[in-house]
């Protein structure tokens, strides 16, 4: 399954390219209207992007009225991504929607604390709003994720995606001051992918939620590696800003992959990457490992 | 929405600037001030550049060599390919009675291209160097000028239809000069085709994406 990377496609101005996916995820909703970082707000780097957009978004009653309706008629799943900057925000934006595919929290933005504890109790109160699927949006600037992802699937999340940028900062050339106007932003793109892959593969060890992986795809075997450290579904993103056609190109790509390694479907290489671990030997914990061992079993 | 991929018909230096041609094939040229983006080889994003000339059998950008994707595109060689997406955004609209162009710097790319549409009306430019202003060569017509002196005083009273490309700063002066002009603006944009919210300018008090809404835009 292939979805955009949220904030990386806007189905209402591109609806072929939403159309080519499995499912849409919007912008993040906030509860009240933002306009949004001042520009500069995109930066490249040699292996990467930097952006600094800051969650621009017509906030909930506008998109509630307005955008919602409009992209119901694109004909596609809808994942409605919501933030905001206490845990009773994200759960007025959850309780307000309905009949939507599932809701991706951004529990990553800048202003809210990523500390295991308020991504739990963000994801409780949501939980406590609305019975659609929850999945948590977890930030990997943390050393430890897993614990996260434990925190937010103890608190109720119905999944996770895996993962938001990474603060970075560019400097222009000339001037040698930050290229951005808001300093720094978030880096994502081919550099973020090794980063993507510790997160699932961590993630994946420590809970049994279902992983959205996300970070630098830019090809069909990307997607594999993502699935085989443990995704069931994967987000495109910068790949998006470079080629619109990306999501086709890739499906094929991934066919191509999945035919060469006598591969039925995706999902039969979901975990994958965990059972050499096993022959070799981990310093992780036996609880993990045999976690692992279900996975493969249960999916095989 | 699909990119194409083009071989590189020819290139040429143009004062500091680089006159990158393609192969056009069937590839909609668009209005002028529309753009197009050019992969840039080995960069993780493409370059939007607007067409500065379109034959029935090339399309040509003038390119300044400002950071590592348009240098990069700028050491693009006869015959070696790239991907391109376009025709993009708005271009300018050729209703206009007695037209003035009006081009700063690299800003002046996409008039050779409008000029050619609008039967070659009188052009004012400005340049920051004798250098730079080789770049005049491609617009027909042109009065140029060189820094200290900016085009602005060159413009005459009482024209109504200016259309411009050029720096901020320029553009912003014409804007308090002829509410009616249309201003190709510029912004650095990630995909331009409205995904990445990267390149919205502010005008009263209102951020815009140029990519879907511009890149011309009228004044008032």
């Amino acid at each position: 399954m292939l979805l955009n990377a949220s904030g990386c496609l806007d189905a209402l101005t591109a609806p072929e390219v939403a159309r080519s996916l499995d499912a849409f995820v919007t912008k993040t909703i906030t509860p009240e209207p933002r306009g949004g970082n001042a520009p500069v707000r995109i930066a490249e780097t040699e292996s990467g992007m930097l952006n600094s957009i800051g969650l621009a978004n017509p906030g909930r009653e506008r998109f509630l009225a307005e955008t919602l309706p409009r992209l119901r008629k694109l004909d596609v799943p809808l994942w409605i991504s919501v933030g905001g900057f206490s845990a009773e925000d994200y759960a007025a934006t959850c309780a307000a929607l309905e009949d939507v595919e599932a809701i991706e929290l951004n529990l990553s933005c800048p202003n809210v604390d990523d500390a295991a504890e308020t991504a739990g109790a963000i994801v409780a109160a949501c939980r406590a709003a609305t019975v659609l699927p929850l999945y948590a949006k977890l930030s990997p600037s943390t050393w430890d994720i897993a614990e996260n992802a434990r925190a937010v699937e103890a608190a109720g999340a119905d999944g996770l995606s895996l993962v938001n940028t990474l603060r970075g900062l560019v400097l222009d050339e000339r001037t040698l001051r930050p290229t951005l106007a808001a300093g720094s932003g978030g880096y994502s793109g081919p550099a973020l992918k090794p980063v993507a892959l510790a997160a699932v593969y961590a993630c994946s060890r420590a809970v049994d939620l279902p992983i959205v992986g996300m970070g630098g795809v830019q090809t069909g075997l990307d997607v594999l590696e993502l699935i085989a450290a443990g995704a069931s579904a994967v987000a495109l993103g910068t790949i998006l800003f470079a080629d619109p056609a990306a999501p086709a190109r890739i499906r094929a790509e991934l066919a191509a992959e999945l035919a060469a390694r006598d591969l039925g479907q995706l999902l039969d290489a979901r975990g994958l990457a965990h059972s050499s671990l096993q022959i070799s030997g981990s310093r992780s914990g036996n609880g993990t490992q045999k976690r692992a061992a279900n996975k493969q079993k249960s999916t095989a | 929405m699909r990119r194409r991929l083009r071989r590189v018909a020819g290139v040429e230096a143009v004062g500091p600037y680089t006159l990158l041609h393609i192969e056009r094939g069937d590839l909609d040229a668009g209005e002028p001030g529309q753009f197009f983006m050019l992969e840039a080889p080995g960069r993780v994003l493409p370059r939007p550049m607007s067409v500065c000339l379109a034959t029935a059998t090339e399309l040509a950008f003038l390119i300044d060599p400002v950071g590592p994707g348009t240098r990069a595109l700028c050491r693009l060689e006869h015959r070696d390919e790239l991907n391109v997406l376009g025709p993009l955004g708005n271009g300018f609209d050729l209703d206009v009675e007695r037209p003035v162009l009006v081009g700063g710097g690299i800003g002046v790319a996409p008039l050779p291209f409008l000029s050619e549409r609008l039967g070659r009306p009188p052009a004012l430019l400005g340049f920051r160097s004798e250098w730079h202003a080789e770049a005049a060569a491609l617009v027909p017509n042109a009065e140029v000028c060189i820094e200290p002196t900016y085009v602005t005083e060159l413009l005459p009273s009482g024209v109504i239809d200016v259309l411009a490309c050029g720096p901020e700063p320029m553009l912003a002066a014409l804007r308090a000069l002829v509410p009616s002009a249309q201003l190709a603006w510029e912004a650095p944009m990630a995909c331009g085709y409205g995904a990445c919210f990267g390149c919205v300018v502010e005008l009263d008090g209102e951020l815009k994406r140029l990519c879907v809404e511009g890149p011309v835009l009228r004044a008032a």
